[in-house]
Formats: structure tokens, sequence, C-alpha cells
């Protein structure tokens, strides 16, 4: 029998072949139906309003500086003090992100000290020439209401909401990303978004109170 | 004139049921292929992506054909033509169901029904290489001659294995005529016919029950001669890109790949015909009215031609491409001699049953 086993042995393969057709599939319909995001999800950015529709970024630079990949560019100018874009005296004059070369390392985000650059959950920012690639400061700004911005508008494949949502980055690391903060709410609220929600989960023992 | 009418129209049908079968065909590969690699498959295209081979053929009808500058024009553009046609003509012979009366008239449910059937398939399924080896040859280019040339190899080695198989068919067919040919032995419908009873009463008389090592072979052999993997070495694309259609764009392509999937479904009809009882089954006559009892067989052979291909894509998804040494060492030293010593072995039986030991 040991030469006929050999024999039969590549037929195995045939079991396994079958059994797979009524396994379960994981695969996502991904335009239709997407599935939900790690809360750190890094993808777009946006910058943000405080709630009384003043700019939060004041033109300082940091978030050029620290772009490992040189995709910012940012030119601050002082506040007009009869009419201020933002609560101090300087506010983002222009505000480029070449999304081409961003990296979405999140480290803008980190370095912002007014939480006014932020990334969503929004990934969806295929264009069609380069110069589109380049978000402007229209692009990034968030409306007066908080609502966001995409250049290319409403689409089945864009999830304007997804731009809601920001990631989790600021949260695990506002106030320097502590455990003595964890459950306290540490930022400024946003237009649209308001105050958001504190973030659990970081220790060990939050993992309890969850 | 009724007769050339009655050919007409079955010309007609054979040709459209080749067309639409295999659009259904390469839906119903990608599909269980994919299901089988737990992948979802195409489903885009209408209802579970059923439509999908009419979207990729319209695609494939408008692209531009791209014909290479080195290109031996004239064989490179019959070489697809040459391979539609003998995959076109098998089909001719095959009968898909019961006869039927209109009128006076006998209706059989196959093109023309010859009294050789057996051999004018060996024939044309040999002719089909050459569109093959042309096409290899034609494209003046490395990858496809290379493939043109494994193409000769592959197919003379299991042509020999497929004829060998089909030889105790032929044989047990003459026992079970007893004496009465018909329309010839060698005819699938007398074939189809044979096959009508049963044996012992319960088991139906399918010459593949009796003959399984028949068919073993058969099936090998056929998958070797539509060039399915695991022997698709004609097309290995690891090795040789695109194989012999490599320098084949558009529309040409398209006939490529019509004529494969239309020679997987002739393979498999030719099959069942041999080896499954044809179109028989149980119709209940009796029950239903004779329209539908009339269309059943049609049905039991679509049935069982289907189960067949199954099996081709199952065996696809299933075995890895041989090596090409490996291919040669089995076909000539495995499935020849195996189908020789199957073929003397039921020959020499036979010879006992019918004529009585020599020496007694």
């Amino acid at each position: 029998m040991g030469l006929f086993d050999e024999y039969l042995k590549p037929l195995a393969g045939f079991k396994v072949t079958f059994s797979q057709m009524f396994k379960k599939r994981v695969t996502t319909q991904y335009p239709e139906e997407k599935r939900p995001k790690p809360q750190r999800f890094h993808g777009r950015h946006v910058l943000n309003r405080y709630a009384d529709g003043m700019e939060k970024c004041i033109g300082c630079e940091l978030c050029a500086g620290v772009c490992p990949a040189r995709c910012i560019y940012v030119r601050g100018a002082d506040n007009d003090s009869d009419q201020p874009v933002s609560p101090g005296e300087r506010f983002g004059f222009v505000y480029d992100i070449n999304m081409l070369r961003c990296i979405f390392c999140g480290l803008c985000v980190e370095a912002c000290p007014t939480e006014a650059i932020t990334m969503t959950q929004l990934f969806e920012i295929s264009v069609t020439n380069r110069a589109d690639a380049i978000y402007d400061k229209d692009a990034l700004l968030v409306g007066e209401d908080g609502t966001p911005n995409h250049p290319l508008g409403e689409s089945p494949f864009i999830a304007i909401e997804e731009l809601r949502a920001a990631d989790g980055w600021m949260r695990a690391t506002a106030p320097a990303g502590r455990a003595a903060y964890e459950g306290v709410v540490a930022w400024t609220p946003s237009a649209g978004v308001g105050l958001r929600p504190a973030e659990i989960g970081q220790s060990a023992s939050a993992e309890e109170d969850v | 004139m009724d007769t050339f009418i009655e050919a007409a129209i079955k010309v007609v049908a054979v040709f459209a049921l080749l067309l639409v079968n295999t659009l259904l065909l390469v839906w119903a590969e990608r599909k269980i292929v994919a299901d089988m690699q737990n992948r979802i498959g195409p489903n885009r295209a209408g209802p579970f992506g059923i439509f999908i081979t009419l979207a990729d053929g319209l695609k494939l009808f408008f692209k531009e054909s791209i014909t290479p500058r080195r290109a031996e024009l004239g064989v490179y553009l019959a070489a697809p033509a040459m391979a539609l046609l003998p995959a076109l003509l098998i089909f001719l012979v095959v009968p898909i169901g019961r006869p039927f009366h209109i009128g006076d008239r006998l209706i059989t449910m196959q093109a023309t029904d010859l009294n050789v059937a057996v051999l004018f398939v060996l024939a044309i399924s040999s002719i089909a290489v050459y569109a093959i080896v042309l096409a290899g040859w034609s494209s003046g280019s490395k990858y496809p001659l290379l493939a043109g040339v494994r193409a000769t190899a592959q197919a003379i080695s299991y042509e020999t294995a497929m004829a060998l198989a089909i030889v105790p068919v032929i044989v047990f067919a003459s026992t079970q005529a007893g004496g009465d040919a018909g329309n010839g032995l060698m005819s699938l419908s007398r074939i189809v016919e044979l096959q009508s009873g049963s044996f012992g009463g319960f088991v139906p008389a399918w010459f593949g029950i009796a003959l399984i090592p028949s068919f073993v072979i058969f099936a090998i052999a056929g998958i070797a001669e539509t060039n399915r993997a695991p022997f698709d070495l004609v097309e290995a694309e690891q090795e040789l890109v695109g194989g012999f259609h490599t320098e084949y764009s558009a529309i040409r392509f398209a006939l490529f790949f019509l004529a494969e999937y239309i020679n997987m479904f002739n393979i498999s009809a030719i099959a069942v015909m041999l080896f499954f009882g044809g179109w028989n089954g149980p119709t209940f006559d009796s029950v239903l009215p004779a329209f539908v009892s009339g269309l059943l067989p049609v049905a039991w052979f679509m049935l069982k031609t289907w189960v067949l291909l199954f099996g081709f894509i199952w065996i696809r998804a299933t075995l890895p491409r041989l090596r090409y040494d490996q291919l040669m060492q089995f076909g000539w030293k495995r499935l020849i001699p195996a189908s020789l010593a199957w073929l003397v072995l039921f020959v020499v039986v036979t010879g006992f049953k019918s004529f009585g030991a020599p020496w007694s």
C-alpha cells in the first residue's frame, strides 16, 4: 500500500480547496461598506477653529519645522487688532500641505501648541494631477460651523463624515500623554466638534473602567 | 430544403449554446476559484457579477489589436481563427438530448450524427494544436515560440493516451450492442443509446462505471489536451509570459480565450457521452407533459457536463503546475503504459468472455 498512498497524497489538497468554499469571507465591500477605523487612524489633516469661530492656528511654524517630509509650508502674519483671525498676535496667513510628500506621521499634530492641526479619518484623497494634491488653507480649514472641506466635494468614494472624526493621536499625547491625565478632558473645544471626549484605556488600570 | 433549414438552425443553435455557455463558464470559473481561495470574485457586473464575461468581451472587442513588427502576418492573423474553428466543430457531433418528432420528421438533438464521431473528435482536437504552434511561431517572439514547441510535444504525448483510453469504450460498446451496430459504434448518439439501460437493474449502465480506469486516463489526457492547469505549460506565466498568446491582444486574444473555454466544455461533453450516459436520465414521461420530459434529457446532459466542468475548475484551483520534464515523464512513462496495460487487460478479458478461452 505504501506506493499507492504515495500516489494519493497529492489528492489531499482537493479537500482543502473544497472546504474553503464554505468558509466565511472576510472581504469588505469597500466603497459601499467601510470598516470602522482605529481610533488613532492617521488620515487627512484639518485646521480647527475655536467654538467661537476663531482660528486656532497662530502661525508659529512649529509643524513645518518638525515635519520630516518638509511638506508643510506656513507663513504667519500679524493679526489686525480690530478684526483678529486668531486669539493672539499672529495667525496662519498661508498654510499649505503637500499631500504627495506627507507621510502621515502626525508629528505636526504633536508639535502644535494650540491643537490647530489635527488629523482625521479620511484617507480618500486621491487626485488626478499633482497640483491638486497641494492643500491650501481654504481646503484645510474647517468652516465657521466646524464643517470640514473637501476639495473634491461629495462623491460616493468620499465620506465627509470621516473628516469630523479627529484622530486619537492628539488625545493620547495631550497633555504629554501621561497616565495621570486619563479621563481628563484637556483640550479646548473646537467648532463643530465641541469638546472632544476624554480618551480612556491608556493604562492597565483604565482598561477595567471601559 | 427542409434538411438545409434544419441543419442551419442546428448550427446556429450549437454556436449560440457554446457562446452562452462560455460566458457562464468563465464567470463560474472565476467565482469558484475565488471561493476556493477564500475570495469573493467578480461581483460588480450584474447580480453576482454574472455579466463580467460579457463586459470583458466587450472591452476586448473594442481594444486595439497590436501586431508585432516581426510577426508572420498571414499565419499570425489566421491562428486565432484556427484555434476557434476546431473548438466549434467538435460540438457538432455531440447529441445533447433525446431525438423528437415534428410531424413525421425525426429531429436529432445534434447537428450531425456522424458514424465516426469519436474519430472525428480525436482528429479535430489534434488540429487544434496547430493553432497554438502557428500562433507561437508566427508571433516572431521567443516566449510564444517556446510555448508552441511545448504545445506540440504535450499534444502528441497526451493524445496517444486519450485515444488509447477511448478504445475500451468502443470495445465495451460493441459487447453491449450485441452485434447491433445501429448507426455505427463510434457514433456518439449510438454510444449514448447503449448506456440507457442499467447494470443489474439499479446502477445506470454508464460506461464510466464499468471502465473507471479509462475515464481517469481520459480525464487526465483531456485536461492536458485543453492546456488547463496543472498541464498549462503552454501558457505558463512565470516562465513564458503569456505563452503562445503573449503577442496577441484585443479580439484576437479573445478568440484564443474563447477557444480554450469551448474546448473545456467540449471535452467535458465528450466525457459525458462516453462515460456518463450522455443525456440519459429519468425523464418521468408518464407524469410530466411531453414538452418538459422532452427537455429533461438536455438538462441531464448539461448537469453532468457541468459537474465535470466543476471538476476541471476544482483541479485548477488545487494542483500546482507540473514542471516540463514531469509532464513528459508522466505522459510517456506513466499514462501511456497504464492505458496500454488497461487496454490489453480489458480486451483480453472481453475476448475470453465473448469467445471463451483459446485453450478450452
